[in-house]
């Protein structure tokens, strides 16, 4: 058996056989695909696989090491949970879709170059964007053409710095970008945390991923972020500037998610919240902080999934997503509120859920590297997190007012799914050493101490007490909220105004000044310029013509037909030709 | 069973056994944290056994009422029209 098969070349080869096939089989084969890549990784030794030359590049197709291996692991196994989520799908448009985008993902996870690493980028955004598109709504046909806008100039700016890069070091391997920060390194970083959603380059997330089919957002919440922090866990390390967008970031979602409506876009600003945790922990670059932003993206990416997996039962069962529209549905579907509460536990990081054995990684690295604003930034957004994933979003969705909505539980592959994912999160939170073990560093870290058990659960609870007390000021209300999407949705609208109307205007105003003032001055100046012509000019050319007729008249007798007198002539004005040169011409 | 411990938290007959069960974990929480082994404190509020409790409610406190601050006096929440 080879070493290595690239498992994006199981799922991007296997996709277009997926409309072929039909009925169970099909079924059998979207499975099967997924766990053959588990297996692929899973049995991949870590080296260097596929490098060859292209115009003039080393290009290397798949680099394996410990880093990527983490990832492809979470991947693979969040593909396949996706995938049994979106069994009941008629449609194939959607699987092939979620296999590209899948098939790509891991494609940027091994890539060890960067023109095979913005290759699968883009690959992602397009393919993840049918899963926007498939939704089929004006209002997601909309968010889908933002999201794809909003990537092709992320991809756009990495291109150009990726370029400048190679002219720079001669070089298009994918690595650890060392030296003082350039533009090309700026600019790159820049393509890459427009992928991690960080402030103010966010917007695109939270904008789509609620538009999306229930089942392509479980995909979504998954890949394209988390790809961001693999690949700025392998090329930016330790860049101070991470650290505090980081931690702005994991306040920003929480903040936002206080005012949301909408089930899905209140867990999307989680997804900007934790993401802000594993930004922080790459931005400190400690052996134990890249653990602990490696391993919080392997557990991120089940809860986050498993939950919106939950919102997503929802709304496939009652057709609604709004907060003020839902309630009362912990009657018909408990076991979705039992699976939902699992990933959340999970996300608030409650002990022997996997949030815990991971988030507190970043925390304690941060706390090592002795920054306490960085501590309680944090400590503060786990608050936030458990107040809005596990107490707002459960008790408005499921409880708080029964809104009478005819539910039911949701198909039997939903609720597989969501019951893998949430096996893995309490597995992961019980049993962290096989996680641990899959770390890029070696781990030195135990999580369940009993300061930090007790520490966690007093955040946690009183939490809790702080939501009961104040529960009313939380009730959602119909709103939508501006993020940094506002400068394209709106802000291109006052563009297109400012193109109509003042710009207009001023071309209006511009031709009235032109009909009202330019053009009677001149009519004057071309009146004025005919009597000038008639009376001036013209007289003086008729004088002129007329003194010349004279003169001819004269010269008539200076014609003596003897060819002496011409040349006689002749000489005189040589003479005087050379005169005037030699003394007026000198 | 899920069904079970489900309906626990959501019907109104067993409101009070709730609110009885929620006190207890709180006190018992702040209890423990009195109680329980501190090797190395870092910052001075490590040295505080309920330190975390109060953090965390001041924290939930703060980020409600920043948040709606922000979202109705700041202008960031809009009605559902507002870019249609």
């Amino acid at each position: 058996m080879t070493d290595f098969v690239h498992p994006a070349l199981l799922f991007i080869l296997g996709a277009p056989l997926i409309p072929l096939l039909k009925g169970t089989i099909r079924k059998a084969y979207v499975l099967l695909i997924p766990l053959l890549a588990i297996l692929a990784v899973l049995t991949m030794q870590p080296g260097s696989y596929g490098a060859a030359q292209f115009i003039g590049q080393e290009i290397l197709i798949a680099k394996v090491d410990k880093l990527s291996i983490v990832f492809a692991t979470v991947f693979t196994i969040m593909a396949l949970i996706g995938m049994v989520y979106a069994l009941h799908l008629t449609r194939a448009g959607q699987h092939v879709a979620a296999f590209v985008y899948v098939g790509s993902a891991l494609g940027v996870v091994f890539a060890g170059d960067y023109l095979t690493l913005f290759l699968f980028w883009e690959g992602m955004a397009f393919a993840s964007a049918y899963l926007v598109f498939a939704q089929r709504g004006e209002q997601a046909i909309r968010a889908g053409f933002r999201y794809l806008m909003v990537h092709i100039t992320g991809g756009v700016v990495l291109l150009g710095g990726i370029m400048l890069h190679a002219v720079a070091t001669g070089s298009l391997l994918f690595g650890p970008i060392e030296g003082e920060m350039g533009v090309a390194a700026y600019l790159i970083l820049a393509g890459f945390i427009l992928n991690a959603a960080v402030p103010p380059l966010n917007a695109w997330l939270t904008d789509a991923y609620p538009e999306a089919t229930v089942t392509g957002a479980v995909f979504m919440s998954a890949f394209t972020t988390k790809t961001a922090v693999y690949v700025l866990a392998r090329a930016f390390p330790g860049t101070e500037l991470l650290v505090w967008l980081g931690t702005v970031m994991a306040l920003y979602g929480v903040i936002y998610a206080v005012l949301e409506n909408d089930c899905r876009r209140l867990l999307a600003y989680h997804i900007v919240s934790q993401v802000g945790y594993m930004v922080v922990g790459i931005g400190i670059g400690t052996e134990m902080a890249v653990n602990g932003a490696t391993s919080h993206a392997f557990a991120h990416i089940l809860y986050k999934g498993l939950l919106f997996m939950g919102a997503g039962a929802v709304i496939h069962v009652t057709g609604r997503r709004k907060l003020t529209e839902l309630g009362g549905l912990y009657r018909t579907m408990p076991v979705t509120v039992a699976l939902y509460m699992v990933g959340a536990f999970a996300i608030s990081a409650f002990p022997f859920f996997s949030g815990f054995v991971t988030k507190s990684m970043v925390v304690a690295a941060a706390e090592q590297d002795h920054r306490a604003l960085v501590v309680l930034a944090l400590t503060m957004a786990s608050s936030g997190t458990f107040l809005h994933t596990g107490l707002k979003l459960p008790y408005y969705m499921f409880f708080g007012v029964d809104r009478g909505l005819e539910a039911r539980e949701p198909p039997r592959n939903m609720l597989v799914a969501m019951a893998m994912a949430a096996v893995l999160c309490i597995a992961i939170g019980v049993f962290p050493q096989p996680l641990y073990a899959l770390l890029p560093h070696p781990v030195d870290f135990e999580p369940y101490t009993g300061v930090h058990v007790t520490e966690s659960l007093g955040v946690l609870m009183f939490t809790a007490l702080g939501f009961v007390v104040f529960l009313r000021a939380l009730d959602p209300e119909n709103t939508i909220s501006i993020d940094t999407d506002w400068f394209y949705r709106k802000g291109a609208r006052y563009f297109m105004w400012l193109a109509e109307k003042p710009l207009a205007r001023y071309e209006k105003a511009v031709s009235d000044v032109s009909e009202t003032v330019a053009l009677p001055f001149l009519h004057g100046t071309a009146r004025a310029g005919l009597q000038i012509d008639l009376n001036g000019v013209d007289a003086a050319v008729n004088g002129v013509a007329r003194s010349i007729l004279r003169g001819g008249g004269a010269l008539r007798r200076l014609q003596t037909g003897v060819v002496t007198h011409y040349a006689l002539a002749m000489i005189v004005g040589v003479i005087a030709a050379t005169l005037v040169f030699a003394v007026a011409w000198r | 069973m899920i069904k079970r411990i489900v309906d626990f938290f959501g019907d109104e007959k067993y409101v009070n056994q709730r609110r009885r069960l929620f006190y207890l974990v709180l006190v018992v929480v702040v209890v423990a944290d009195f109680l329980v082994h501190r090797e190395h404190a870092q910052y001075l509020w490590d040295r505080l056994p309920g330190w975390s409790a109060a953090y965390g409610f001041g924290s939930c406190v703060l980020l409600i009422f920043v948040s709606k601050f922000l979202g109705h006096q700041g202008g960031l929440m809009r009605r559902e029209d507002y870019y249609d």
